[in-house]
């Protein structure tokens, strides 16, 4: 069966992925922007806890968009698209928690 | 590396799947396509470095006013929904695109296409409309660096989106003139690639700099 997807899509060229996996996907990634929509509009949660959920709900966008619509699941073996994503996610990560933990004895008082 | 891609593409081939109609030549412009296609997530990657950095400069100094305006006070978020949202369904209808290309059906590829390239110049009309707001309220780029980053970082994610539809323009013009060819279809795959990450970066921006300035 692997075999079998990974013969059609070399055949073509092209990526895997059903009507039905973006249907699913944009339905995902519709709900998991009304969800931070209603809790900060609405107040429903402390600060911090709604920082967190905001947060977490950007970060399961971001896995709805990959596997749905960007299909990294479906990269044949040497996976080095996925690789290289994770390299880059090492150094976002590194940049944007390294910046603001550098600067925040830096911060203007509130 | 491309000699590995290449084994492990033959040894694919050696699995025996009956319909086999890919030659040796054939093979090897498949495989340049999907090199290709590798070096655009590596393009990809470096624009996850470059929108790191401005996040990283916008939530370092999202704090630092200068006792101008602040996001919370001018910023409106009901257009940015909208945007949100429509740069949500853009996201959904190029991958419909890349769909109504693997079934082989030109127009419907083209029909798409165009229909997320207009969703993508509403997202922009919106967008700089919300500039001309922003600047007509006295939030300019020289303001403060609170809104030199806000500028600076919305900018950047609106460019890349104006610089999209510029391109698939473009290949709705060549798709029309050459069909659906392995050339067009890494093309396609490779700016409905781009479109989705541009999709993920706005929800980003949507989160930090929209919904965590308003709260």
């Amino acid at each position: 069966m692997d075999k079998h997807n990974t013969q059609a899509r070399d055949g073509h060229g092209s990526h895997g992925g059903s009507l039905k996996s973006y249907v699913i996907g944009f339905l995902f990634s519709i709900v998991l922007t009304i969800i931070p929509l209603v809790v900060v509009m609405n107040d429903l949660l402390s600060k911090t806890a709604t920082i967190a959920v905001i947060l977490v709900m950007a970060v399961l966008q971001f896995l709805v968009q990959l596997l749905f619509f960007m299909h990294i699941r479906d990269e044949e073996k040497p996976r080095f698209n996925l690789m290289a994503l994770i390299f880059g996610l090492v150094i976002l990560v590194t940049i944007v928690a390294g910046s603001i933990w550098i600067m925040t004895y830096n911060a203007v008082a509130t | 590396m491309a000699h590995a891609t290449t084994k492990s593409a033959a040894g694919a081939h050696g699995g025996g799947h009956g319909a086999g109609h890919a030659g040796g030549h054939h093979e090897e412009h498949h495989d340049q396509e999907s090199l290709k296609t590798f070096g655009f997530w590596l393009f990809l990657i470096t624009d996850v470095i470059l929108f790191g950095t401005l996040f990283a400069t916008f939530v370092v100094l999202r704090l630092n006013t200068d006792g101008g305006p602040t996001g919370a006070e001018l910023i409106e978020l009901n257009g940015i929904i909208a945007s949100t949202f429509i740069l949500l369904t853009s996201s959904f209808t190029s991958g419909v695109a890349v769909l109504e290309m693997n079934k082989g059906n030109k127009r419907g590829l083209i029909l798409w296409l165009a229909i997320t390239a207009l969703l993508g110049a509403a997202f922009i009309y919106l967008e700089v409309t919300e500039f001309i707001h922003l600047v007509h309220e006295g939030a300019t780029i020289g303001t403060s660096a609170y809104w030199s980053a806000f500028f600076t970082l919305v900018g950047t994610h609106g460019l890349h989106v104006s610089v999209g539809l510029v391109w698939m323009v473009a290949l709705m013009l060549q798709l029309s003139r050459r069909g659906i060819t392995p050339v067009t279809t890494r093309k396609v795959n490779i700016i409905s690639l781009y479109w989705h990450f541009l999709d993920v970066v706005w929800i980003f921006v949507f989160t930090i700099v929209y919904l965590m300035g308003v709260m």
